[in-house]
């Protein structure tokens, strides 16, 4: 696993393993993340969904030296507002080809089946020649 | 500083706003700075910082603090546009990552509203750091209102 860069511990994240084995990525409720009062900011809950996808695809990667991720885009929806506690986010890929990598991350506080946010990302890999 | 009363009050001052906005949560722990605005449009700023660096090696601005002030320019794009702050949450928001920033370089954010119907805003906006001609990425959202 990468080390979190300091982006990811302005957001408070931490992973954990779910129940299924797969990486999940938990972010406390506290000032840093707050939007309106009471509320997260939508950026926050972004930041957050980004980092799960960028996860699933540096562990699908696993041994793979020297590969470079990249964002190309990001679609994030959001669903519902996200309240005073703990998100946690997984990451799932939809394709992963030589340069394509297709995410769709997932947000969620108490209920899993009742996402918060839910983003669809591509990212670009560059593999050593 | 206290929260000003925003559906009280009178228009829309984007300066004020952001001077509240980047002292507390999320804006505030991100450092966002108000830059520019214009009647459909409002430039933030976010200078560079190493807590907001996303990839250690290279030095380069982690994605998500761009989302967050594009998700800030392109709301409050909303509110100079109606003169008038409005409750209303992101119902979308979709980015296009054309380069990485220039290490160490401020990033500014201009979000513009081109289109405000019965339920919805319709924004759009690029992140640039400093030449908007060749801009770090380009933004799409909308903004569903959830108060008259």
């Amino acid at each position: 696993m990468h080390p979190l860069p300091p982006y990811a511990a302005l957001l408070g994240l931490s992973t954990a393993r779910g129940e299924d084995g797969k990486l999940l990525w938990v972010m406390p409720f506290r000032e840093q993340v707050v939007g309106r009062p009471g509320f997260l900011h939508g950026g926050a809950i972004a930041g957050l969904l980004e980092f799960a996808a960028f996860g699933c695809v540096y562990e699908a990667l696993g041994g793979s030296e020297g590969v470079s991720v990249k964002p190309i885009n990001v679609t994030v929806d959001f669903m519902r507002g996200g309240v005073e506690l703990e998100t946690y986010a997984s990451g799932e890929i939809t394709r992963l080809g030589s340069r394509i990598a297709n995410v769709h991350a997932v947000a969620w506080q108490q209920d899993r089946d009742k996402p918060i946010a839910a983003a669809h990302m591509n990212l670009l890999l560059r593999r050593p020649s | 500083m206290n929260r000003p009363d925003l559906s009280k009050m009178k228009g829309f001052d984007p300066e004020l706003f952001t001077a509240y906005a980047s002292q507390v949560g999320h804006g505030g722990a991100l450092g966002i700075l108000y830059h520019d605005h214009g009647p459909d449009w409002v430039e933030l700023a976010l200078d560079h910082d190493e807590k907001l660096i996303g990839v250690a090696e290279t030095g380069v601005i982690a994605s998500g603090p761009i989302i967050s002030l594009m998700d800030m320019a392109t709301s409050m794009a909303i509110w100079v546009k109606l003169d008038r702050f409005r409750h209303q949450a992101t119902l979308d928001l979709r980015v296009d990552y054309m380069r990485a920033a220039k290490p160490g370089s401020r990033i500014y954010g201009r979000g513009e509203c081109y289109a405000i119907r019965r339920s919805v805003g319709f924004v759009r906006g690029v992140a640039h750091d400093g030449d908007p001609a060749d801009p770090v990425a380009h933004v799409a959202a909308t903004f569903m209102f959830t108060k008259p």
